[in-house]
Parts: structure tokens; C-alpha cells; sequence
């Protein structure tokens, strides 16, 4: 296999407590040394970074793949393009598919369809994702699945979802919990709060989220079973995490960018692409949710990529299907509205974005340490550019982000040992292997336009 | 004041000029309504749809008079959203109604913001007739149009506002409209029934009746649905009709001059006993009668803008044929 040497980059790896200008080798798909000046050997490719930022390849722990089920969508290739558009060399797949990902044979397909990086199944905690039946979960474990989840439909019977923490536990997996009190949200489609009072658009209320996250913070603590809350997009949610924590309860959670980038306020144009669930939440929320990511008690941020078709999206608000994408856009979300805003710093960004939810999930990933498997993403963290419809790769455009100004972009993913995305005029329908091929004649790559 | 805007979706964001503006023109057609012959040749011509997503009867008559007493080529499209769902999308409803070269659409859906969507995929004017539970501009603005023909100018008149305010649009759209002209609003109702954050809407909010018609200058009393008792929003209408009904012992509690209004259709013995429905105060039919000339004026006002903007500044619909 060939050799890859970055040259002169800045390397940033929280694993390691890294950041600083190193070359960083790789070789025969591993990070075979960081170092300040390394020589380059033979049937060595070297890429001179000229300061950009090299980091771990992000793990992106909240997706959906419509694969199987609804193709037209999205399926594991296409996501799995979208994913190393974005720097994402891991990624876990939500099972609310069609059928649900409920069985062995389903977790293999989806472990195994990805040639570019490693999609990581997460399981159904109840057969056919109904809320009443727990899976085989030690078979699912044993063929891949790497934590349990309904996602798209929470666990509405408390005793059910007692006994699925208890279960997993055992067969060493967390729940993944998608924390909304049904009864509570009714038909609502925006968050109780002024936007929907002057939209007309039905309320559904935070005290949805919060009572449901209570509810499964006391069961993991009554059962001593770990639980990781998906989509946290609430001040209440927070604080019941932190506490949570503080009391030794085996709690973890993940939040989204649109929870932190936007507020309720942008629904009240009706933009069908703001329909999301959780729904987005006031300012008061998003100052909650930026502060739990910067004093640790938030873990991870996760796209929760939820791709819909444009006639499914262009219809009324409130018939439109929830889900935005967001696999592409989430480091470059991160950087403008944490990074750049001073909330957190760049390491602790990869850290929420690598490392830590590798660490949740027991997946490889999130380090650069010498003998790791070399998942990498370079990026430039201070450019600045508009994001369009076309740039997207995702079979899906419902993004909330189109025409935002975006600071910092991915310019190579490197997943294990094999560049799988380069920046540059791809044309279309190229072998993967014409990347590599490309690059290697124009030489440096211009990171910044 | 010239009025430029091509729709008219909500009257949030519309200036007191604005609103002054359509009220002024409405005050043009209201004559014209007394006169033995009701009708003005002024939009020869024009295409106008009435597209009710919702059952409505009297806003889509009322709409259709207008339209005709204008000399609009009138046509309804009756539709229920459960039948649509199985069939065709909102949008591709519109293109069709586009493409028979349509200049007006005159439209009521139960989704907010649907006559927003509808923009963005027509070239015709929109008249939003209500969205879900966010606007009801003509019905504000035949509310305003009545309140001044009663008080006057609305400046510094309190005017409580009473029932149902969750649900309601003609709420919404009638606080932004009485706030443009100065006017001091009170929300009454339930807390069951009451908005998130209503207060910053720049309204009092209170659950005690007695208190909010104490000191009002006008009074208008929303429609109660009897569903609202499934959702667990109230214990029996019993109990709202106590709490919050307007009879005859509430009148001594109430200015001598008080003008009572209603968006009808109304409950009689509910939110509003026969009484003071049909009481001297009340002004319940005569918000209908200039419901007509407040709609003509809209349409009038956005015909013009869509007439200028198609074939540049054309004299056509310049003067209205009175």
C-alpha cells in the first residue's frame, strides 16, 4: 500500500493532548509516526498542508441512511459519500429503516455495504421498532450492532425501556434514547415559545423532552445501565444531564448544530427544511445546550442527517416529514457557531466530534496516536465560503444551512490509510482510485481560494 | 399613501399607514354597497380563485360578493385536505390553477404559512383568508373598519379581546393591526387557551373577565369550539360560559358605550348570550356588511399592483369607476 506523508500541518488530536505543527506519516494504514520534520521515503505521496489542520477522522453518531427502505433518499453508498464530504470517517446508522434493523442478517447488511468507511449499525430495542418486544440483542451485538436504539420513536412504556437498559447493559451496549413525551408533544410541530405563537404553528412543548430525558436518566440510575440521550436540544435536558452526572449516573448525551445555530425564531419562515424533531428551541435553550458542550456535560455532537426527498419537503410546514441533513455540514457548522464564537476551543470541537463519541460507542476512531488506524480529516479552519445546494452529495438537499456563510472546510478525509475524499473538480462518475491519481499530478492543493 | 404590496398574508409588519390606507379605500366601497345598484366594472377582466382548503361560509361569501361587485370572473375550489392528502400536493394544485392563467388567489388552509408556500410557487397575488391558527388579515381589518366607524380614531382605546386565543387567527392578525393604530389590547381567556409568551406580543394577558372588560372600549368575543373539551383544555363549556361568557349581568360591570363584536359564527348561549348579540351595543352585523367593502378594497388595492407590475405603470385600473 502507499505511503502518505502530511507535511506541515497543524495537527490537533485531543487523544494525544496534540496541537501543534508536526509531519504525520501514515503507512499501510496506520499513523506510522508524528513528528516534527519526517523524511520522506520511497512511494511516499506527499502533501504539503501549508498550516491547515490535520485531526482525527470525525464519527458522526446520529445518522440516518434510509438504506434499506426508501433508496430514493439516501443508501449506505451515497450517505457514505456525503459522510467523507464532510470529514467523517465513522459514522453509526440509525435502524428506523424499512424494514427496521432489527434482526442479524440486517445488521450485517448494513455493517458491510460501505467500501469508503466503517458505518457502525445500531440495533432496534424492540422488534419493529413498536415499543413492546425487546430485540435479540446479544445476537445483534454479536453481529455488529454497536447500541440500541428506536430513534425516531421513543420508548413510550417506561417498563420497556427498563428492561432494555438492564439488557443492553449486559450484552455491554448503551440505549440510545430519543427522548419525547408523546402525550405531551400531541400535534405539535415548533417549539412552545413566542415563534409559535405569532406563526400559528401548534406548540409542542420542552417539558416534552425534559420529562423524558428524567424519566430515563432515573431508570439508568435505578438499574446502574448506561444511557446516551440522543438529539438534547433543551436547558431542562441539560440540566437534568449534568446533575445526572454529578449524582455518578452512567449518562451521556449528544446534541445537534441546529441546536446550537439556530433558534425557534427561523421557523416562522414556514422553510419546511426547520422542520425538525426535537423541534429547534429558544435562545435561552441554545445558551443552555452551547454551555453543557463547553463545560463537558453535553459529549458529542451528531448530524441526526435525516434525508428526505424535495416533494416530501415541499409541502406545508406541518406535513412535512422531520429531519434535516447534515453529515456534510457539521464540522463546518461547529467552527462558525462554537469555534468561531469563542463558546469552545478547536481541540475540545474535535474532541466533541471524534474521539468522544468513539469513546461512547467503543468504535475505533477519534485518535492519531502512532499504530492507529489512520482515519484522518484535513481541514482549514478559517476559510470562509457560502454553501450551496449543488456542493451537497448527500441524495437529499433538505439542509437548514443553504446559503449560509460557513467558516472552515474538509480539503482530504483519509479513512483507513486510503484517501476516500480530496477537494477538487471531481468529474462525474470517476473511479474512486482518480482521486488519488489526480492529485498526485497538480501536486499542492490550494486550501485556500 | 400608495399601497405596493402584491399579497396580503398577515397584517403583522403592516404599518399604521398601511392599514389606514386599505381602510380608507374600503371606505369608497362601502358607499357603493348602499347605492341601488352594487356593482363597479373596476376589475373587468380579472381572475380571481377562491381556494378554500377549510369549510368556511361566510368569509368565502363574502370574499365572492366582493369579487363580484368588482366585475371579477369569479370561481371556487372547495376542497377537504384529508381528500387532498391522498391525491394531489398543495403545490401541484397551485401550478394548475396557474397555468389556467389565474391573476388572484383567495385562499383558506388549515396549515399556517400554506399561503406563504403558495407564493413561492405562483406569479398571482395572494389574499390569505386564514392559516391555521396564524392569520385572518380581512377579518381584522372589517374589525378596525367597524371599531372606527364606532370610536374613531383607535389611538389609546382599549379594546379586550375574549375566548380562545390558542387557536385563534383573527387574534393574531387583530393584535397587530389595533397595535399599529395605538390601540391598548387585553387578552382574555382561559390558561389553557392562552399562547406561549402572549405578553410579548405587547397585550395584557388576564383569565379574569370582570377585570378585562372593566375599563374596555370594545369587546370582541371569539367563537368557542366545542371540541376544545377533548383536548383537555377545558372541564365543560358550562364552566367557560360561567367563567367566561358574556350576558346581560356583566353589562353594569361594562362601559355605558361599549362596542360589542363578534367574528361570528356565534354560540348563542356559550361565549355570548342572545341578548347581547342582538343588544344595542352589538355591531356583530354590520362587521359583515363591511366585511364586503373591506375585501373589496384588498382586492382593488393588490389588482392594481399586479396590473402595474405586468404591463409597467398602466392608467387602466388607475381610477375606480364610481
Amino acid at each position: 500500500m502507499r505511503n502518505i506523508l502530511l507535511r506541515g500541518g497543524r495537527v490537533v488530536d485531543p487523544s494525544q493532548d496534540l496541537d501543534s505543527r508536526l509531519d504525520l506519516l501514515i503507512s499501510d494504514g496506520t499513523i506510522a509516526e508524528i513528528a516534527e520534520s519526517i523524511e520522506a521515503g520511497s512511494d511516499v505521496r506527499e502533501i504539503d498542508l501549508g498550516g491547515a489542520v490535520v485531526a482525527p477522522g470525525l464519527v458522526d453518531m446520529h445518522v440516518h441512511l434510509r438504506d434499506p427502505g426508501r433508496e430514493d433518499e439516501e443508501t449506505i453508498a451515497s450517505g457514505s459519500e456525503a459522510a467523507v464530504h464532510g470529514g467523517v470517517t465513522a459514522l453509526a446508522a440509525m435502524p428506523n429503516t424499512e424494514p427496521a434493523i432489527d434482526t442479524p442478517s440486517w445488521v450485517e447488511y448494513v455493517r458491510t455495504r460501505s467500501h469508503l468507511i466503517d458505518v457502525h449499525p445500531i440495533a432496534a430495542i424492540t422488534v419493529g421498532r413498536r415499543g413492546e418486544t425487546l430485540t435479540e440483542m446479544a445476537e445483534l451485538a454479536a453481529a455488529g450492532a454497536v447500541a440500541f436504539s428506536d430513534d425516531g420513536s421513543p420508548v413510550a412504556s417506561a417498563r420497556v425501556m427498563r428492561r432494555a437498559l438492564e439488557y443492553a447493559d449486559m450484552v455491554g451496549r448503551p440505549v440510545v434514547s430519543h427522548c419525547e413525551d408523546l402525550d405531551l408533544v400531541g400535534d405539535g410541530v415548533a417549539n412552545e415559545g413566542l415563534a409559535s405563537t405569532i406563526s400559528g404553528l401548534r406548540p409542542s412543548p420542552a417539558a416534552a423532552e425534559d420529562v423524558a430525558v428524567a424519566r430515563d436518566v432515573i431508570l439508568a440510575g435505578a438499574t446502574g445501565a448506561r444511557v446516551h440521550i440522543a438529539h438534547v436540544s433543551t436547558r431542562g435536558s441539560v440540566q437534568i444531564v449534568r446533575r445526572a452526572k454529578a449524582d455518578g449516573i452512567r449518562v451521556t448525551c449528544e446534541t445537534c448544530p441546529h441546536y446550537f445555530a439556530l433558534t425557534d425564531d427561523a421557523v416562522r419562515s414556514y422553510d419546511t427544511s426547520l422542520r425538525i424533531n426535537p423541534p429547534l428551541r429558544s435562545e435561552e435553550d441554545v445558551a443552555a445546550i452551547r454551555t453543557g458542550l463547553a463545560d463537558g456535560t453535553i459529549d458529542a455532537i451528531a448530524s441526526d442527517h435525516a434525508p428526505h426527498s424535495l416533494e416530501e419537503k415541499q409541502v406545508e410546514f406541518d406535513a412535512a416529514p422531520p429531519g434535516a441533513i447534515g453529515l456534510e455540514t457539521l464540522l463546518p457548522v461547529t467552527i462558525t457557531h462554537l469555534v468561531e464564537t469563542g463558546v469552545i476551543g478547536l481541540a475540545r470541537a474535535i474532541e466533541l466530534l471524534s474521539a468522544s463519541p468513539a469513546r461512547i460507542l467503543r468504535i475505533e476512531g477519534g485518535t492519531l496516536a502512532r499504530g492507529a488506524r489512520a482515519d484522518v480529516t484535513v481541514f482549514d479552519p478559517a476559510r470562509s465560503w457560502t454553501l450551496e445546494r449543488a456542493w451537497f452529495r448527500s441524495k437529499s438537499k433538505n439542509s437548514p444551512f443553504i446559503g449560509a456563510t460557513l467558516l472552515g472546510r474538509v480539503a482530504i478525509t483519509i479513512s483507513k490509510g486510503r484517501i476516500v475524499f480530496e477537494e477538487g473538480p471531481a468529474p462525474e462518475g470517476a473511479p474512486d482510485n482518480a482521486h488519488e491519481e489526480r492529485a498526485a499530478d497538480v501536486g499542492e492543493l490550494p486550501l485556500r481560494a | 399613501m400608495r399601497w405596493t404590496a402584491k399579497h396580503l398574508l398577515g397584517l403583522e409588519g403592516l404599518s399604521r399607514e398601511e392599514i389606514l390606507t386599505i381602510l380608507d379605500t374600503a371606505m369608497i366601497f362601502r358607499e357603493i354597497l348602499d347605492r341601488p345598484v352594487k356593482k363597479v366594472p373596476t376589475l373587468r377582466g380579472i381572475t380571481i380563485v377562491n381556494l378554500f382548503f377549510e369549510p368556511s361560509t361566510r368569509t368565502r361569501m363574502s370574499f365572492e360578493l366582493a369579487e363580484k361587485r368588482l366585475s371579477a370572473d369569479t370561481l371556487n375550489f372547495s376542497a377537504s385536505t384529508s381528500s387532498l392528502k391522498k391525491g394531489e400536493t398543495l403545490r401541484d394544485t397551485a401550478r394548475n390553477i396557474e397555468a389556467m392563467k389565474v391573476d388572484m388567489v383567495v385562499m383558506r388552509h388549515p396549515s399556517p404559512g400554506a399561503p406563504h408556500f403558495l407564493t413561492r410557487h405562483l406569479g398571482a397575488s395572494i389574499v390569505n383568508a386564514g392559516d391555521g391558527a396564524h392569520e385572518h388579515p380581512t377579518q381584522a381589518l372589517l374589525d378596525l373598519y367597524t371599531m372606527r366607524e364606532r370610536v374613531g380614531d383607535l389611538a389609546s382605546k382599549r379594546v379586550t379581546i375574549v375566548g380562545d386565543i390558542l387557536h385563534s387567527r383573527v387574534v393574531r392578525s387583530n393584535v397587530w393591526g389595533l397595535r399599529a393604530l395605538g390601540a391598548e389590547v387585553t387578552l382574555a381567556g382561559p390558561s389553557t387557551l392562552m399562547p406561549a409568551e402572549a405578553e410579548r406580543l405587547g397585550v395584557t394577558v388576564t383569565h379574569d373577565l370582570d377585570e378585562a372588560i372593566e375599563d374596555a372600549d370594545i369587546v370582541n368575543i371569539l367563537r368557542i369550539q366545542r371540541e376544545r373539551q377533548e383536548g383537555s383544555f377545558l372541564p365543560s363549556l358550562r364552566e367557560y360560559t360561567k367563567l367566561f361568557g358574556v350576558d346581560a349581568s356583566r353589562l353594569p360591570r361594562m362601559k355605558d358605550d361599549v362596542v360589542i363584536m363578534h367574528p361570528g359564527p356565534i354560540n348563542r348561549g356559550v361565549e355570548i348570550s342572545p341578548g347581547v348579540a342582538d343588544g344595542d351595543r352589538s355591531v356583530i352585523l354590520q362587521q359583515v356588511t363591511n366585511g364586503v367593502a373591506v375585501r373589496m378594497a384588498v382586492i382593488y388595492l393588490l389588482s392594481r399592483v399586479l396590473s402595474s407590475e405586468r404591463a409597467g405603470e398602466t392608467e387602466m385600473l388607475e381610477e375606480v369607476a364610481l
